[in-house]
């Protein structure tokens, strides 16, 4: 959902040469010219009028919270998704055991807030582990008196619930014909799940995915009210620093729309390299 | 370790009670903010089908800006950039800075984020109105005002309600952020009650239960009224 209005143009980017260019010219209506100019003036304005004077101050930190925030969204991202494919699976077709439990989850997940899975996983069992002695004596300890593995435990549980619902949906839209011609083949189980269940259910979730990452994106500054110093929670300290209101939180919008944008471009990427015709 | 349930009893020593209000306050927040966010998504929705150039254009900066940045960096920009500007502007005319109400600010901050996400829902829903029916209301003479109230709306309900229905979850979970700015709904009244009495875990999961009940009722009640808005039409 969040993908497909992202782009101002839609497919401009895809059109090579005098398509592209006929593009181009629709786009710049004079209507846009003006909208571009009004906004040009607003950002000559915000840069001229708010004080600035803390971002060299802090640009190293700004970049390792950045970064801090791109490694937790590809981590949890990657692990989620590994979650949530069995997660998804067993809800379509495995024994009631398994998928009774497995819908609970994801029910579970997204049916309460992320802030509150996150601060039931650090203060409440943050708060339980010190009591435990095989706990504390274990290698384990090292990281978890640290912060950032709970967040990224909260938002790799969080993904793979919701993912897995999407997966859930992905596999039982695979057609049957297909299963069964896999079968007509020969293939055993495993084999049809490998070769035409899991990449036909994958390409089918590719474009909810999309959608899915930068959603997760979204998520992980909540991180910041563990002490995960992110690129949020850098802002935070510029702000109790400086006491400043406006330009702190401008440029923060602005460094996740930057993020958002190249996660858009990312996704669009891929898209065009899967073959997901008749999908 | 046993759980100690006198720690939810709703009276005082215990802190169900606190729980419940935080549950009530979270509510109000997530029903205003999401009437008040439905109303800026009709605006919207039609400005964006209806509307000329620029109207269409602004609207989707709007939409754009809304949906990638994250709703906790909006909640606080909006929050403090908008209660700074509120006390600036009573300053130019004279007036002393005021403190804005919480419930205000909450939700207003909850409806500028819910406006973008269902102007796309009503856009979509309202693009599968058949044009048919757009152009047999003007064929009676409708205004475009009427013609929004009696066809465009109930014809694009049964299209829109499974995306307000996710809508009004995302509502009453994006009410948890509010925690972060000090505003005690169920999120940080739950968290006050664990850091007083050091049973984290305990409050965490009652106020869990609490959200999922809130969703799954609010579930069941849209099936109801999907299933109404539905009615006389051929089977899903």
């Amino acid at each position: 959902m969040a993908t497909e209005t992202l782009e101002t143009t839609p497919g401009m980017s895809r059109l090579t040469g005098p398509a592209r260019a006929g593009a181009l010219r629709r786009w710049w209506q004079p209507h846009r010219i003006v909208l571009v100019l009004v906004a040009t003036v607003l950002v000559v304005l915000m840069i001229t009028t708010m004080r600035w004077d803390w971002l060299p101050k802090y640009s190293d930190r700004l970049l390792l919270g950045a970064w801090r925030t791109v490694w937790l969204l590809a981590l949890s991202v990657v692990i989620g998704f590994l979650f949530a494919v069995p997660l998804g699976f067993v809800q379509v077709t495995g024994p009631k055991f398994l998928a009774w439990p497995a819908r609970g989850f994801c029910t579970l997940i997204r049916g309460t807030p992320l802030l509150l899975q996150l601060w039931l996983l650090y203060f409440g069992l943050g708060s339980l582990f010190p009591h435990m002695p095989a706990i504390r004596h274990s290698f384990l300890w090292d990281y978890l008196r640290l912060s950032w593995p709970y967040g990224l435990l909260a938002l790799t549980l969080s993904f793979a619930g919701y993912e897995g619902e999407v997966m859930r949906g992905a596999f039982a839209g695979v057609p049957r014909g297909e299963l069964e011609a896999a079968r007509a083949f020969g293939m055993g189980r495993f084999t049809t799940l490998r070769r035409i269940w899991l990449p036909r259910a994958f390409y089918r979730a590719l474009p909810t995915l999309g959608g899915e990452v930068i959603m997760q994106l979204k998520s992980t500054p909540l991180v910041a009210t563990i002490t995960v110093v992110d690129v949020y929670g850098v802002i935070a300290q510029v702000r109790q620093d400086t006491y400043l209101v406006y330009s702190p939180l401008i440029f923060l919008a602005f460094v996740y729309m930057c993020l958002t944008g190249v996660l858009v471009l990312l996704v669009r990427l891929l898209e065009s390299r899967m073959p997901v015709r008749g999908a | 370790m046993g759980i100690d349930w006198h720690l939810l009893a709703l009276s005082p020593p215990g802190w169900g009670g606190m729980l419940l209000r935080g549950l009530a306050t979270t509510l109000e927040v997530s029903g205003g903010g999401y009437v008040v966010g439905l109303l800026i998504g009709i605006a919207g929705a039609v400005g964006k089908l209806y509307g000329g150039p620029v109207s269409r254009d602004l609207w989707e900066c709007y939409t754009t800006a809304v949906r990638a940045i994250p709703e906790l960096v909006l909640i606080v920009l909006i929050y403090y950039a908008g209660t700074d500007a509120v006390n600036r502007v009573m300053a130019v005319f004279g007036h002393q800075a005021v403190d804005i109400n919480g419930l205000v600010a909450g939700i207003f901050v909850i409806a500028v984020v819910q406006g973008a996400y269902s102007t796309e829902v009503l856009r979509g829903a309202m693009k599968a109105v058949p044009f048919g029916e757009i152009e047999a209301a003007r064929a009676f003479g409708m205004s475009s005002g009427q013609m929004l109230r009696r066809i465009t709306l109930p014809a694009m309900l049964p299209h829109a309600i499974p995306g307000l229905a996710n809508l009004w979850l995302i509502a009453t979970k994006d009410t948890a952020l509010l925690a972060v700015i000090g505003f005690t709904e169920l999120t940080l009244a739950t968290r006050e009650a664990g850091g007083a009495t050091k049973a984290y875990f305990t409050f965490f999961c009652a106020a869990g239960l609490l959200y999922l009940m809130v969703t799954l009722v609010s579930n069941q009640l849209f099936g109801i009224i999907e299933r109404r808005a539905r009615r006389g039409q051929p089977g899903m």
